[in-house]
C-alpha cells in the first residue's frame, strides 16, 4: 500500500552570496493516514525547514534542490505555485509556533477563518460561517458566535492557538504540520493544546507531523519519530522504541538531558558542545566532535542510515 | 472609541494653547502697534500714554489672556497693510492654498501607493531600481528648483501647461469666497504644475516609506501564515499586507499634510499662486506682524486639526488603538 505522504531524499538548499548552503540533506520519511509523527532536533537542525518544504513554502533564497515529495500518489515538490496553493491550507495545513504572531492583528478572526474557506471552497457565507463555528466548537472555544467579530489581541495565547488549530481544520485536511505549536505557550496550556491536537487527529483521521524540540511531548503524542541533526535524519523509527532504547548517541544524550528522574538541585545532563553551523559541518559523522563514544572511523566516514537490531534506523558506525 | 476621541481633542486643544502663546510672545516682543498707529511727530510721552491706554504696559499674562479671548472670538489682530482683520485676509486666501495642497496630496496618494507596493513586492526588478533611483534624486532636489524646472520644461519649452496663476475659477458658494480651480478645464490645467512641484518633496519620501513598511510586513509570521493557508497572492499582498502597511503611513501622511501647508510658501511664490503662502511672503516683506502671527496660528491649527483627524482615523483602522481608548 502506498503512503499518504512520502518524502524521498529531500534536499533543501539556500543559495547565499557566499555559496550554497545545504540546510536539509537526504531526508526521507513516510506518513500514513491518521499517523502521528514527530520530528525532533535542536534549533537549526532543519526540522522547521522540512515542514515548510512539504508545503513548498521555504522563504527565499531557499529552495528544494533535490528529492521528491509524494502526496496522495502525486509529486508535489515541483508543482507550480497555483497548483500548490490548492493543497496548502486545504489538504495539508500548518500550525505555526507563535500564536501571538500568526494571526493578522488588523482583521477579525471571523475574516481570517472565512477567507481560508473561500480560498478553497465555492461556498456561501452562511455555509462557511456554519463550518467556522463548528470547528471553533471543536477546539472548545466558548460561545464562538460572539468571538467571530473579535480581533486577535482580544484573545489569550492559548485561545489564539486554538483558533489557529480550528482554522487548519476548516478544510478537513489529510495532514497537519505543527511547527512547535506549544513552544510559545505556558506549560499548562501546552498540555491542553497537545491533548486537543491528539484528540482531533484521532477523531478526524488526520495525519500529524509534530515538529518540536520537546522529546516529552513527542513520546506522548506520536507513534513514530525522526531525530534530526545538522540537516539530516540520524535516527528514526517507532517512538516507543527510540525513547526506551535509543541507538544514536545524540538521541541518547537528548533523552538523558530530560528533567525526569532528577532530584531538586541536581544538575541536568547536557550534551557537550553545540550543533555545528551548517557551513562548518565536520567530516565524517556530523556529531563526532560531541560524541562521548566516538572511534577513529567516526571522523573519517559518514555513517549511513541503516536498520539496527532494535528495528529502528540510525546513522551511527557503532554496533549497539 | 468615544473616550479616545475626547482625549485626542483635549490634547489638540492643549497644543493650540501653546501655539497661541508662542504667537503672542512673538507679537509682544517684535511688533510695536503704537508705531503702526501713529506718525513721526508724536512725542515719546504721548506714545507712552497711548501704550497705557492700549494696555501694552500690562503684565504679559494679562495681555496674553486678552489676546486669547480675542482669538477665541475670531479676532487675530488687524493687518495694517490690508486694513482688514488678519483672519479675514487669511480666510480669503485659504481656498487657493487648500486646493493646491489637496491636489498635491491626491497626486502623492495616487502615485506613491502603487509604486511603493510594487517596489516592495519586486525589489530587484529594473523598474523598482529606477523608481528608487529617481526617488533618491527627488528627495535631494529642493522644491523651488523642481518648480522652476517644471515651468521651464512644460511651460516654456513644450508650452503644454500654464505656469502661473490659477486660471479660470468657479465661485462655489456664490459669495465670491471660494474660487475653485477644480471645476474648469483651465483651472485644472493651472493646478497640474504647482501640485506636482509641491508633491515632489513628499512623493519620494512616501514611496520609500510605503516600500520599507510593506517589505517589513511581508516578512512577518502572519503573512507567512496567510501563504500557508493557501490564499491568493493578491489577497495576501493587497489585503493582508497592505492594511498593516497603511497604519504607520497614515500617521506620517497626517504630519506631512500639515508640513505641506508650510511648503506652499515656496511653491506659491514660484507659481504666483494667490494663496496663503504667497500672502505670507508678502506680509514678511511689509513687516505686517499681525498678519504673520495670524498666519502662524491658522497654519498651526490646520496642522493640529489634520493630525487629530488622522489619529482618529488611525484609531478606526487599528483595532488595538481602539481598545486603548476604551480603558
Amino acid at each position: 500500500m502506498s503512503h499518504l505522504l512520502e518524502v524521498e531524499k529531500l534536499e533543501v538548499k539556500f543559495a547565499l552570496r557566499s555559496g550554497d548552503l545545504i540546510a536539509i540533506n537526504d531526508v526521507s520519511f513516510t506518513l500514513d493516514q491518521g499517523e502521528r509523527m514527530g520530528i525532533v532536533g535542536e534549533s537549526g537542525a532543519g526540522k522547521s525547514v522540512t515542514g515548510f518544504a512539504i508545503i513548498n513554502l521555504i522563504s527565499k533564497p531557499g529552495l528544494i534542490s533535490g528529492g521528491r515529495i509524494i502526496f496522495n500518489g502525486r509529486e508535489i515538490s515541483s508543482l507550480p505555485d497555483s497548483e500548490m496553493r490548492k493543497i496548502r491550507g486545504n489538504r495539508i495545513s500548518m500550525i505555526f509556533q507563535d500564536p501571538m504572531m500568526t494571526l493578522n492583528p488588523v482583521f477579525t478572526i471571523g475574516t481570517q477563518m472565512l477567507e481560508t474557506l473561500y480560498a478553497h471552497r465555492d461556498i456561501s457565507r452562511r455555509d462557511a460561517e456554519k463550518i467556522v463555528l463548528e470547528k471553533l466548537r471543536k477546539v472548545h472555544i466558548p460561545s464562538p458566535e460572539k468571538r467571530l467579530s473579535q480581533y486577535p489581541h482580544e484573545f489569550s495565547g492559548g485561545m489564539r492557538q486554538r483558533i489557529i488549530i480550528a482554522t487548519s481544520l476548516l478544510t478537513n485536511p489529510a495532514i497537519i504540520i505543527a511547527d512547535e505549536p506549544t513552544t510559545a505557550l505556558d506549560v499548562t496550556i501546552q498540555a491542553e493544546i497537545m491533548d486537543l491536537l491528539q484528540e482531533l487527529c484521532d477523531s478526524e483521521k488526520m495525519g500529524l507531523i509534530l515538529i518540536t524540540h520537546d522529546l516529552g511531548v513527542v513520546s506522548q503524542v506520536t507513534e513514530k519519530m525522526a531525530v534530526m541533526y545538522a540537516g539530516k535524519i540520524i535516527e528514526s523509527g517507532k517512538t516507543s522504541q527510540i525513547v526506551s532504547r535509543p541507538v544514536h548517541p545524540y538521541t541518547m544524550g537528548l533523552i538523558k538531558s530530560l528533567p525526569g528522574v532528577l532530584k531538586p538541585g541536581e544538575k541536568l545532563y547536557q550534551i557537550p558542545g553545540m550543533m555545528p553551523n551548517l557551513t562548518e559541518i565536520p567530516p565524517g559523522c556530523a556529531f563526532n566532535p560531541r560524541c562521548e563514544i566516538k572511534e577513529d572511523i567516526c571522523s573519517r566516514e559518514e555513517p549511513p542510515l541503516v536498520q539496527k537490531e532494535s528495528g529502528v534506523l540510525a546513522a551511527c558506525h557503532l554496533k549497539n | 472609541m468615544f473616550a479616545f476621541i475626547v482625549r485626542r481633542i483635549t490634547q489638540a486643544l492643549f497644543v493650540m494653547l501653546i501655539i497661541s502663546m508662542i504667537g503672542f510672545a512673538i507679537k509682544n516682543k517684535i511688533g510695536d502697534p503704537v508705531r503702526d498707529l501713529v506718525g513721526e511727530r508724536v512725542t515719546p510721552a504721548e506714545r507712552e500714554q497711548l501704550r497705557d491706554k492700549l494696555g501694552l504696559n500690562d503684565p504679559f499674562f494679562t495681555q496674553y489672556s486678552r489676546f486669547l479671548k480675542n482669538a477665541l472670538q475670531g479676532d487675530l489682530g488687524h493687518s495694517f497693510f490690508y486694513k482688514k482683520p488678519a483672519l479675514s485676509v487669511i480666510v480669503a486666501k485659504a481656498p487657493a492654498t487648500i486646493e493646491l495642497v489637496l491636489g498635491a496630496a491626491f497626486i502623492i496618494i495616487l502615485v506613491s501607493l502603487p509604486l511603493g507596493v510594487y517596489t516592495a513586492l519586486r525589489p530587484r526588478s529594473f523598474f523598482s531600481r529606477m523608481v528608487m533611483g529617481f526617488s533618491t534624486l527627488g528627495v535631494s532636489i529642493p522644491v523651488f528648483l523642481t518648480a522652476i524646472m517644471l515651468i521651464y520644461i512644460f511651460g516654456v519649452q513644450l508650452n503644454w501647461l500654464p505656469s502661473y496663476g490659477r486660471g479660470e475659477t468657479v465661485d462655489i458658494f456664490g459669495n465670491g469666497w471660494w474660487q475653485s480651480g477644480f471645476l474648469t478645464r483651465d483651472g485644472l490645467l493651472h493646478l497640474i504644475l504647482p501640485c506636482f512641484a509641491l508633491a515632489s518633496i513628499m512623493l519620494p519620501l512616501f514611496i520609500r516609506l510605503i516600500r520599507s513598511e510593506m517589505m517589513e510586513v511581508l516578512e512577518t509570521e502572519y503573512i507567512k501564515y496567510a501563504w500557508a493557508k493557501g490564499l491568493n497572492p493578491m489577497r495576501i499582498w493587497l489585503v493582508h499586507a497592505f492594511k498593516n502597511t497603511l497604519l504607520p503611513v497614515v500617521t506620517v501622511f497626517g504630519v506631512q499634510i500639515g508640513i505641506m501647508f508650510a511648503f506652499t510658501i515656496l511653491t506659491e511664490t514660484v507659481f504666483q499662486w494667490q494663496g496663503m503662502g504667497y500672502m505670507f511672503l508678502e506680509a514678511v516683506e511689509r513687516s505686517d506682524i499681525s498678519l504673520l502671527i495670524a498666519y502662524l496660528i491658522v497654519v498651526g491649527s490646520v496642522f493640529v486639526i489634520v493630525n487629530t483627524v488622522v489619529d482618529i482615523i488611525y484609531g478606526f483602522i487599528n483595532p488595538t488603538v481602539r481598545i486603548a481608548g476604551r480603558t
